[in-house]
Formats: structure tokens, C-alpha cells, sequence
């Protein structure tokens, strides 16, 4: 599958280079990182490795050629992760590799690329049209390349996106012997739900709006859901967890009021299709206070709250009913260096799971990041309970060019 | 004897007419509406910002910026821009889309390239730093005439250049400036040089005009 797709958006560019792109130079940046996962605690489980350090390196070049007045763009960029440990964290992809042209209404997308929607912290609801890459990061902010065609027209009435989704990116997934890996191994090879696989030609269409202080956007999907459920099958080496990648349906809503210091966030989704037919949202707020420390640091209060009503036959979720409570702290210093972390609660089984991201700028082209990941108390039998023992920390510095 | 007392008269006069056409907060308005009006109908705009911070101990920081910028003529609204970093590295690609206001908070967004994200931002608080830089984001928007109060200082000559020295005091409350102080070329009126001071009135920072580059209309936009 990841081949098939490589080919289509590598094909995609050959094709549109051909196109003899007039004066312009291909412009290079990007990042080469280096990173270190601890795991404080012995693995839950004994078919999981005993090491406790990760070294890893990231590499994520990307390549840009600009034509006519910048109008027309091409944008490759591959990424490399090579992880010490977990085999399937040592993996390649195409996190875009895509033509774009820009109209004076219509703009054109073709090819491998990514889109973000959504306005809250703790959960991103709503984002739907790419495929998340667990393995780099459980946050759901790290996204395989999807190919697309993406057509956008913005009128007064607000900005129309559609998307034409002609191929599926599967998840991916800790090796059955890493960390985080969840209760099980999970592998097997992915079933789907269409005869078509991979290939069942998925849509989406959104329309996008600032009214005033308000951002709305308002999104259908159709098509090969990006959450698998996880069938358990018996091996006689154990349980294994096949993904299974039903056909959905999914519409959703996502606003920002901003009033003042004050952002109010709500995104919302219906899903059927996989299980029975659910409904989640998250709803909070950021405040920002200024001018609470000597200097010019900012202090950031988030609070959001996340309900998610899926049913046990659709694909597991922690998030049921929880409450995040967090701060964002920016120093607003010459290095950038800012904190954001806080608990999500589920304050019906008292499950928690606490995350910390800090930054800091290390002269003009370095960067240091340190995260932490925290599953604090998990509820037996739950979801959460086979990550119980793989808090952990990372930390890493990534030179960009 | 009479004549004399003419001339005396009539220079009073005109003295005096010289006092009420050009108190110092009249023609330090005047200046701000003449670089103002130099600077409309240029209908759109593209200029590259370099930006060097240095600290007390001597360390440098630079930010680069592609900047383009769409004029707007409707009253009570202030022009339209996008502002793109290249340096540092690591922010490279952030994007910041200002809507200005005159008085009210403008309308922001910023965009995270990592993530493809757009997010909509709070503009009350317009002192705060952008992307970590040591300019805010009231430095970076628009600057319309009626954002501020204005008192002219004095002429003099920068780096070879004659310019006029103008104080300026920011008329939204929320701003984290006490005064300005901007020295504007007398050839174009063109800002060459801005001193901050904040909201303590003690000195900021400095800002000055180095590269500029434009690419369709009007060349006297800086």
C-alpha cells in the first residue's frame, strides 16, 4: 500500500514537472533531528522489549519549486524515522509530494499533501482527511501524506473545500514488541469494510466562514474511516489485534468565537458507520493573561471539555468523558521557548493521562523540545490499561534548514 | 517709526499664524498625514524585513520576513497583510494575516506550517511578542494615522539623511507603548527609524528601516 502511493504521488510530480516549469530555482529546507524516548518503567507486558532508552533520527527534507509569480507550486517532502527499537517506527513516507495552483477564486491541489481542521488543543475531532502516524507521536498531530485532489473556491459566502480522496493511508502501529503498543500486538493485515480496499475512492467537502469574531467551518466525509476498530483474533501465540477499516460517514462542525483574550472552541462530529452511529465533541476555551509575570511572558489557561458517546463496537477511544485543564506558558523570549502541558481527567473513572511539550530556540538554526506523556491512573480492563506502564519522556534537538 | 511697527505687527502675524498652523502636535500630525497619503494608492505591496536583535550582551538574533500588504480604503478599517518568516529556521513558513483595525482589536491568524494549521488569534493583548521575536505584534500591523496622537520634536539629520523627529502616542488601550519616537526622511516621509518605549516610559527598543524591495506599483512605499 505504501508503495502503490508512493508511486501514484511520485508519478503525480514526474508528470507536472514535465510540465516545464518556467523560470524559478527549487528552494530547499527542513529538518534532521535527533531524539531520545525514555520509559521510566518496565514494560507491562512479556513479549514487549526491556529496553528503557530509545535513541532515534528523524530526517525531513523538503523541496519547493515556485512558477509563475508564485501561482504555481511544486512541494516534495519526503520523511525518514529510524528508531533503534521499534521496527515499525523505523518507517518512510511522503508527508507531501503535490502540485498547487493558485487561481484568483479556485486553487488546485493534486497529489500527495496534508489539511488541518479544528481549533482545540487536547483532541483533534474533526480532522479527518489524513491518516495519523501513531508511531511517531499518540498526540494525533502526526499525519502520513494522503493523496488528493483539492479544489477550493472562495466566494463571499465563505470558502468552499472539496476533496477527492483516491486512496487510503492504513494507520500505523507500534510493533508488537515496542512500547506503546496497547493491550495487544496489533498486525495481521488490515480489513476493510469495501470490496475496493485501500482504493475505495473516498470525499469530503467542507465549507469554512469568518463571520465576524466567529470561524466556522462545517465538513462532511465519506469514505474509509481513519480510526480502525481492533478485532482481537486468537493465534497460538497469543491475541493478536487485526485493524479493521469500516466505510463512514461522518459530518462535523468546528467554531472559534474570539472575544477579546478570550477564544471559545467547540468541534463536534456524527459518525456512522463504524458500529453504531456516535456523536463527540470538545468544547472549551483559552484565556490568555498577559502581563501576569515581570517581562513579557504570556500565561495561557485551556479548559476543555471531551465527550465522545461511541459505542464498545466501534474503534476505542480514551477520551469518553474527561476534562482537560492545561496553561500554555511563552516566554515571549528571543529563543521561543514555551510550555504546554496539562491532565485529561475522565472524571467517571478517575482515569488520567497528563502531557508536558517545552521548547526552547538554541541559537539561530537549533531546537530543543522535551515532551512527556503520562498515563497516570488507567481503570482495569480499559483501554488506557495496556499503556499503564509506558509514560514516558522524549527529548530532542532538530536543526532546520 | 511706523513702518517699522508694520513690519513688527505683520511678523507678529504671521508668527503667530506660523504658532497656530504649526503647534508641534499639528505638524507632527501633518507629517503622519503626509507620509499617509505618499504612502496610498499603491494598491498592493510586496517588501522583504530583516530584523536584528541584539541583546545587552552584544548577542545578535535575526528575523527575516516576506511581507505583502493590500491597501484598504474603507474608513475605520486599516490594510490588509501577510507576514511570512524565514528566519529563524525553525519557524520558517509561520505566517501571521492581519486584518487592521483602527482602534478596535484587529482580526489575526496565524499559521503553524508543521501542522497546516490556521488559528485565529486574540490581537488584544498587541504588545505580546510575535514568534518569539522582540517585535510585537502592534509593530508589524498597519500603521494608520489615527492610531495614534502625534507631537513633532524636532529636524535632524540621521545617518546623512534629513528627517523629521515625530512623537507618537498610541491611541489603543491596550498597547504596550507609553510614546514612539519616528524619524521620518523629509525626501519621502518614509519611517527610517522608530524608538519604543513602553508603557513605563522607559526605552524599548529601536527599530530601523534597512532592506526594501518593491515589486508592482508605487515606489514610494517603503
Amino acid at each position: 500500500m505504501f508503495r502503490r502511493t508512493w508511486i501514484l504521488g511520485l508519478a503525480a510530480a514526474a508528470l507536472l514537472a514535465g510540465g516545464r516549469p518556467a523560470a524559478g530555482a527549487w528552494r530547499a529546507a527542513g529538518k534532521v533531528a535527533a531524539e531520545v524516548r525514555t520509559f521510566p518503567a518496565t514494560p507491562q507486558f512479556a513479549d514487549q522489549g526491556q529496553e528503557n532508552v530509545s535513541p532515534s533520527l528523524l530526517v525531513e527534507p523538503e523541496a519547493r519549486l515556485e512558477w509563475a509569480s508564485g501561482t504555481n507550486r511544486l512541494t516534495v517532502r519526503p520523511f525518514i524515522r529510524l528508531d533503534t527499537h521499534d521496527e515499525n517506527r523505523t518507517h518512510v513516507d511522503l508527508r507531501a509530494c503535490n502540485w498547487l495552483h493558485l487561481g484568483d477564486r479556485f486553487s488546485i491541489l493534486l497529489g500527495l499533501g496534508k489539511v488541518y481542521w479544528g481549533v482545540t488543543e487536547s483532541r483533534h475531532l474533526v480532522d479527518i482527511i489524513n491518516q495519523t502516524d501513531v508511531v511517531e507521536g499518540i498526540d494525533g498531530e502526526d499525519k502520513l501524506g494522503q493523496p488528493m485532489a483539492n479544489l477550493t473556491y472562495e466566494a463571499s459566502w465563505g470558502a468552499v473545500d472539496l476533496f477527492y480522496l483516491p486512496a487510503f493511508r492504513e494507520r500505523t502501529f507500534p510493533d508488537g514488541g515496542a512500547r506503546l503498543r496497547g493491550p495487544a500486538p496489533i498486525g495481521g493485515g488490515a480489513s476493510y469494510e469495501s470490496g475496493a480496499e485501500a482504493f475505495h475512492q473516498d470525499w469530503a467537502v467542507r465549507w469554512s466562514r469568518t463571520l465576524g469574531a466567529f470561524d466556522v467551518g462545517l465538513a462532511h466525509f465519506s469514505g474509509t474511516s481513519r480510526e480502525p476498530r481492533l478485532l482481537p483474533e486468537a493465534y497460538v501465540s497469543g491475541v493478536r489485534l487485526r485493524p479493521r477499516y469500516d466505510l463512514i460517514e461522518q459530518s462535523s462542525i468546528d467554531v472559534q468565537w474570539t472575544k477579546d483574550a478570550w477564544l471559545w472552541k467547540l468541534e463536534a462530529m456524527r459518525r456512522s458507520g463504524a458500529g453504531e452511529r456516535f456523536g463527540a465533541f470538545v468544547a472549551g476555551f483559552e484565556r490568555t493573561l498577559s502581563h501576569v509575570f515581570p517581562g513579557a511572558a504570556d500565561l495561557g489557561l485551556l479548559v476543555e471539555w471531551l465527550y465522545d458517546d461511541r459505542s464498545d463496537d466501534s474503534p476505542p477511544t480514551i477520551f469518553e468523558n474527561d476534562l482537560f485543564v492545561g496553561a500554555r506558558w511563552a516566554l515571549n523570549d528571543v529563543a521561543g521557548t514555551s510550555i504546554l502541558g496539562g491532565p485529561i481527567v475522565d472524571y467517571r473513572t478517575g482515569e488520567v493521562f497528563a502531557f508536558m511539550e517545552a521548547e526552547r530556540r538554541l541559537g539561530s538554526r537549533h531546537q530543543i523540545e522535551i515532551e512527556g506523556r503520562w498515563f497516570l491512573h488507567a481503570e482495569k480492563g480499559a483501554v488506557m490499561d495496556g499503556f499503564r506502564r509506558d509514560s514516558h519522556m522524549i527529548a530532542r534537538v532538530s536543526r532546520h534548514f | 517709526m511706523k513702518g517699522t511697527a508694520l513690519a513688527l505687527a505683520l511678523a507678529g502675524l504671521l508668527l503667530g499664524a506660523v504658532a497656530i498652523a504649526q503647534s508641534p502636535q499639528e505638524k507632527g500630525r501633518a507629517i503622519a498625514e503626509e507620509a499617509d497619503r505618499r504612502d496610498s494608492g499603491w494598491h498592493d505591496n510586496v517588501s522583504t524585513m530583516k530584523m536584528i536583535l541584539r541583546n545587552q550582551h552584544g548577542g545578535e538574533s535575526e528575523r527575516l520576513m516576506r511581507r505583502q500588504a493590500l491597501e484598504t480604503t474603507e474608513a475605520g478599517r486599516g490594510d490588509k497583510n501577510i507576514l511570512v518568516f524565514d528566519a529563524p529556521t525553525d519557524i520558517k513558513g509561520t505566517a501571521l494575516l492581519t486584518h487592521t483595525k483602527v482602534l478596535e482589536p484587529d482580526d489575526q491568524w496565524l499559521f503553524l506550517p508543521a501542522l497546516k494549521r490556521v488559528k485565529r488569534i486574540s490581537s488584544v493583548n498587541k504588545s505580546g511578542p510575535f514568534v518569539g521575536s522582540e517585535f510585537a505584534f502592534e509593530d508589524l500591523v498597519s500603521q494608520e494615522v489615527d492610531k495614534y496622537t502625534y507631537r513633532w520634536l524636532r529636524d535632524e539629520v540621521l545617518e546623512g539623511m534629513a528627517t523629521f523627529v515625530v512623537e507618537r502616542v498610541p491611541r489603543y488601550e491596550h498597547s504596550g507603548y507609553a510614546r514612539q519616537v519616528v524619524w521620518y526622511d523629509t525626501q519621502e516621509y518614509r519611517i527610517q527609524r522608530i524608538d519604543f518605549y513602553d508603557r513605563k516610559d522607559t526605552p524599548l527598543k529601536t527599530g530601523r528601516a534597512r532592506t526594501s524591495a518593491s515589486r508592482r506599483g508605487s515606489s514610494k512605499r517603503a
